[in-house]
Parts: C-alpha cells; structure tokens; sequence
C-alpha cells in the first residue's frame, strides 16, 4: 500500500504529521511518501491511497480507512496492518463515505483547472530530483541552452507572459532590458516577499516544486547573461525556505555555473515591491526607490537585474519546453496563459486553482469555490491583496483578466480571492485598508505615510457618524492623493480597497 | 550578549553581498535581540555607522532592541482571517494570554483558506477557535 500524504505548510498546520505517523503506526508496511498538496485545502489534510483521496484525515480516522481501504481493495495484506491485527468489525463503509472523495485526479475541483505551473501539485515528492526530472523537469533548461539569449528572450515574449506579482509587466520585455544593458554583473532577483493577504501560490510552489523555480532562474541567467540569482522569501514562510534551501544544494550542479542564494526578509510587507526588496536584499531599509532608473538598468548592487515574482519564473520552463504557442493558446486579451488563483477567506472550497485567463469571479467564488464556508450569503469579495479592491456580487461578470479588472477600478495583483459573508464591516474593511498601509508604510513619501494615518482617523469619524458626508468628501479627496502622489503601489493602491468599499457599499458608512 | 559568538557570526556572513540582515538575523536568533553592543560590533565590522545599522533594525518588525522573556504567539491578524473570524478571536486571545503570552499580530501566513491561523516558532496552526487556540496558548 502506498500512502501520500502532503507536508506543505498548510497541511502541516492541519495536523498532516500527525496523521503520517497514526499511518506509520497503524500499517508499518506500507510506504508512506511525503508529496507536494493537490491544494484542495478544505480536505487537508488529505491522503492518498493508491489513487484514492480521504480527507480531512484525523488521526483518529486512519485505522478505520486502513481496514476499509484494504477490505475495498480486497487485499487484507494490503494494508499492511500490524501483524497481531484482524480486519475489525467496528469500522464499515461510513468512515470510508464520509472522507473518500473518489480518485483525486477525477475531483471536479482538479478536472476544472488547467495546471501548467502547478503541474506536479500533490504527485511528486517535492525534493525528489528523480522525480522532478521524470516529469518534464530540466527540459525547458536544456532547450534554453541550446539556444541564444535573444532566441530565449524571443520565446519568452511570444509567450504573452506578464509578472504575476502583481503589476502584470511583460516579462520578455523586461528580460530583454537587461539582456542588452551594459554591465560586468547582472543578477536574477525572485520575488518571494509573498505578502498578500489571500495568497499563497508562491508558498505553494516553493514548498511543493522548489526546482521548477530553480529552473526558471536558470534559464533567466542564460537569457540575460546573469551568473548569480537571489531568492528573497519573508520570514513568514519558514517551511519554503527550508524546501529552496535544500533544493539548491541539490541542483547546484544541473544549474551551474548559474548560482542562487536565499535571502529571508524580515516582516516588512512593503518589500515585496521591486526596489525596497532589492534595497533590503543590499542590507538596508526596504526604502522604495523612485524609477527611474529601473531595476532591469540599475538593479541589485547598481547592476541590470531581472527581478520577476515567483510565478513567473516557474511558468517559464513550460514556456521553454513546450514552446511560447503552447502557453500564449490559453487566456483572453492581453492576459495570456494561465493564472494560479487562490481561493480564500470565508470560502466553502478554498486553495489553489489554476486556470486560462477569463473565468469569471463569480464562476470562481459561487461554483469552484462553492460559495461561503459559514453558509451566509456572500457580500464582498477582496481581489487582488490588501491594495486590492472589495467586489459586490453585482460585479461578479468580471473575467479573471489584467484589464477586465483594472477597467473595473480593481486589479487581479497577485491573484488572491478573498470571500467574506454578510457579516462584514465594510467601514471596518476600509479602515483596516488603512491601518495597514501605516503600519507598512515604509516612510518615504508623505501621501502614503502621513495620508494612510489620516485616512484611517477619518474613517473612524465617518464610523462614529461625526460629518459623515463632509469626511467622506475629504477620504475622497485624500485617496486622490495618495493615488497619484506616492512612489509606489503600496500608497498608490491603498485607496482601492478604501474607495471600493465606499462606492459599492455605502450603506456601510452612513 | 556572547563576544565570540557575535564575531562568530559576523565573520560567517562578511564576505556575502549585502551581509547586514543575514547577520541581524542570527544575531536575533542567538541573542533573542539586536542590542546596542550588536549594533556596535556590527557596525564597526561593516564599516558603517551606529546609526545605519540602527535604522535597518528598526525599520524590520522582525528584529528587536530588547529581548521578549515571555513565550510569543503570532496570531494572523490579515483580510483572509478577519473573514473567518480572526478579529473576535483575536480580542479573546489577549484577555486570555493576559500578560504571560504575547500575542503578536502577523500579517499573513500564507493559510488564507483555513484561517484564523498562528504561528509558534515555526510551528504552524490552523483552523483555531476559542477552544484549540486557548489550548495552544496554555501549553506556552
């Protein structure tokens, strides 16, 4: 009998070591295999047996899926119980009804999504190169090297990719800015600071498929002639940083002489924008600088560096193996190949999903998602992240796309979903929007460092009913302001979730 | 504050570019804080002033001047969870931390579908109402 089971952070949190080991006890035969998560997160933790998924497992639950899995398979040895052990009468079909959900490739959640990225996502042993390479690992490498780097960069463009960090900047262009700057040292940055709220794709990727980023900084290494890559990954996220650390050292000979260091942030949440990450990667306050320059000029150390976000390195090995055709086939628009949507917050069916460009948020949030966990009808969805805006339902015909959403006042960012039921606060929302933008700001402008607190007081105003319409003219007012006068997108888009909040649900605020 | 150990340290990480968090980052993790005799060292060795390496610890909320005796909790305190119900819990968890546990706010751990979650050292927990949570917080 061979039993997956994940140790991604999120089925660790959910108690997936403890299920491992009440399996290890209860079926010392068997082989029990560590692999990456499907990311059908309300069913972790879940186990795999021979094919079949039961979850969320218990501890309590495995002996009784042990004698019904292996009295289903017709094989009492199977389950490879202790030796002294009878297949016992007390368990029967319920336990296996109530936590079977069939063969996890077949889930509808799976069926429905195309997984490029996530490809290996809950079938491969995260640290396993042999597994990784039996997979399509290195190939998109090995294309790469037989290629210039203009035929890499080329590739790269034709594919239709944009940064998935958040901005959506294509990502060809960018390589090819760096690939012709002058310079003795170029670098390749990835952008692990994932600190959105409702995202988790990057974790995902980094604790489940550490080489298929490692693989994708290589092949940014020979487009742009860079010999050195840094990952920065916030200190949020220990367990991926553990995963990249050992999956280095593991391929340091397949990607050499392309080398890669860790570097792990510090709680600032202001870092995941391009240049404070690359002020913080140089030792000092994660400041944001003004472009121009721009990093692909004057980068890392003041050198041309290509700094794209996790997602976006990794969807380049499929780029490089299966050709820029086969990826730029999926999306709508301007919006091409496929988005790792996360599903989050009060949401029935949360986790990952990857799918083309031009789902709906209501196909995603009602029928993937499966509406609310609560049951309550859902009232505001964030996309996006903190700086994202708060959809009402009646926006929910909007297609998962870079435009559809910036035309609609909101933006896709980093491709979070966060569902929130009736019961939400919609003033508190705004207010948080704010709060959060102090407590992040990293001081240099004065809109989003002053502005934020401001906003955040004024909001507490129109909250306790002091000159609500007046209050609400100056949170207007204000958010024009940090709109269009602070440096980056952290004061800049602030007042998305702020002026969202105000304009779909101004109920909220009398 | 250890001498050797703190050159120890310094001398593991001077040679790499950009040395300085790398460095605030064992020296937070061997001494439990960045303090002023670190900043010196730490400063000299890099041949910056007290100041800088000041700044940059200051600017960190991960890094701090005094060391925290008591056991700290890190409660997710983001959109994700306050949609399931962190904001509640969370005004539950400091009456009943009190001031034994720290609870700390943490914006994000990466959970977002099975909130409210928290984060112990690097342990990670989800899924937490009043009960698991007030569980975690007495066994601190």
């Amino acid at each position: 009998m061979r039993i997956l089971i994940s140790d991604d952070a999120l089925a660790l949190a959910c108690g997936a070591d403890a299920v491992a080991e009440a399996f290890a006890y209860a079926a010392p035969n068997a082989e029990i295999v560590r692999v990456s998560s499907w990311g059908m997160h309300w069913l972790e933790p879940l186990v795999e047996i021979d094919g079949i998924g039961y979850g969320p497992m218990t501890p309590t639950d495995v002996e009784a899926i042990i004698q019904c899995h292996s009295r289903e398979s017709g094989n009492p040895d199977d389950a490879g119980a202790r030796s002294d052990a009878q297949l016992d009468p007390r368990f029967h079909g319920d336990d296996i009804e109530r936590l079977s959900i069939g063969r996890i490739a077949d889930h509808p959640f799976i069926t429905a999504q195309t997984r490029l990225t996530f490809a290996r996502a809950g079938r491969t042993r995260p640290l396993d190169l042999a597994d990784y390479e039996a997979t399509g690992g290195w190939k998109g490498l090995r294309a790469a090297q037989a290629m210039t780097p203009v035929q890499i960069v080329e590739a790269v463009t034709a594919s239709g990719l944009r940064g998935r960090g958040g901005a959506g900047f294509p990502a060809g262009i960018k390589w090819k800015t760096v690939l012709e700057a002058q310079g003795t040292r170029k670098y390749i940055v990835c952008n692990a600071d994932e600190g959105d709220s409702g995202t988790f794709a990057d974790r995902m990727l980094m604790e489940g498929d550490p080489y298929v980023l490692i693989e994708g900084m290589a092949i940014a290494g020979l487009a742009t002639g860079a010999r050195k890559g840094f990952i920065y990954i916030r200190s949020e996220y220990p367990h991926a940083i553990t995963k990249i650390q050992a999956a280095i050292e593991r391929s340091r000979a397949i990607v050499a002489p392309f080398d890669i260091e860790v570097r792990v942030g510090a709680g600032a949440y202001v870092c995941g924008e391009e240049t404070s990450l690359l002020n913080s990667l140089e030792g000092k306050r994660g400041e944001v600088r003004a472009k121009p320059p721009l990093p692909a000029h004057k980068g890392l150390f003041g050198c041309p560096t290509v700094i794209n976000n996790v997602l976006t390195l990794a969807a380049v090995p499929f780029v490089l193996a299966e050709g820029p055709e086969a990826y730029a086939n999926y999306g709508m628009g301007r919006s091409r190949g496929t988005m790792p949507i996360q599903l989050a917050g009060n949401i029935k069916h949360g986790g990952l999903f990857e799918t083309a460009f031009g789902v709906t948020l209501g196909e995603l949030v009602d029928e993937i998602g499966g509406g609310t966990e609560s049951g309550r009808p859902v009232r505001a969805v964030q996309v996006g992240g903190p700086l994202g805006a708060y959809f009402p339902r009646a926006l929910f015909d909007t297609p998962f796309d870079y435009e559809a959403f910036a035309a609609r006042d909101g933006l896709i960012g980093h491709g979070g979903v966060v569902v929130f039921d009736e019961s939400v606060d919609m003033a508190r929302q705004a207010k948080f929007a704010m709060e959060f933008c102090a407590i992040e700001s990293c001081g240099k402008c004065t809109p989003c460092r002053l502005g934020s607190t401001r906003g955040a007081e004024t909001i507490d105003r129109i909250i306790a009913g002091e000159h609500v319409a007046a209050n609400i003219a100056l949170v207007e007012d204000l958010c024009e302001t940090m709109k269009s006068g602070s440096l980056c997108a952290l004061g800049g888009f602030t007042p998305y979730p702020v002026l969202s909040a105000l304009h779909h649900f101004p109920e909220d605020f009398r | 504050m250890n001498a050797d150990e703190l050159d120890r340290i310094i001398a593991r990480h001077g040679k790499r570019e950009g040395p300085l968090l790398p460095i605030l980052h064992d020296v937070q993790d061997a001494f439990g804080c960045v303090d002023e005799d670190a900043i010196r060292a730490i400063a000299q060795a890099l041949n910056l002033s007290r100041a800088e390496v000041y700044g940059v610890t200051s600017f960190y909320h991960d890094f701090r001047t005094v060391p925290e005796p008591r056991p700290v909790l890190k409660l997710c305190r983001a959109e994700a969870c306050q949609a399931r119900g962190s904001e509640r819990l969370a005004k539950w968890a400091m009456d009943k931390a009190r001031d034994r546990v720290v609870i700390e706010p943490v914006y994000c751990l990466g959970l977002c579908s099975v909130g409210p979650n928290a984060m112990i050292g690097t342990d990670l927990h989800a899924r937490l109402d009043e009960q698991k949570l007030g569980a975690l917080i007495e066994a601190l």
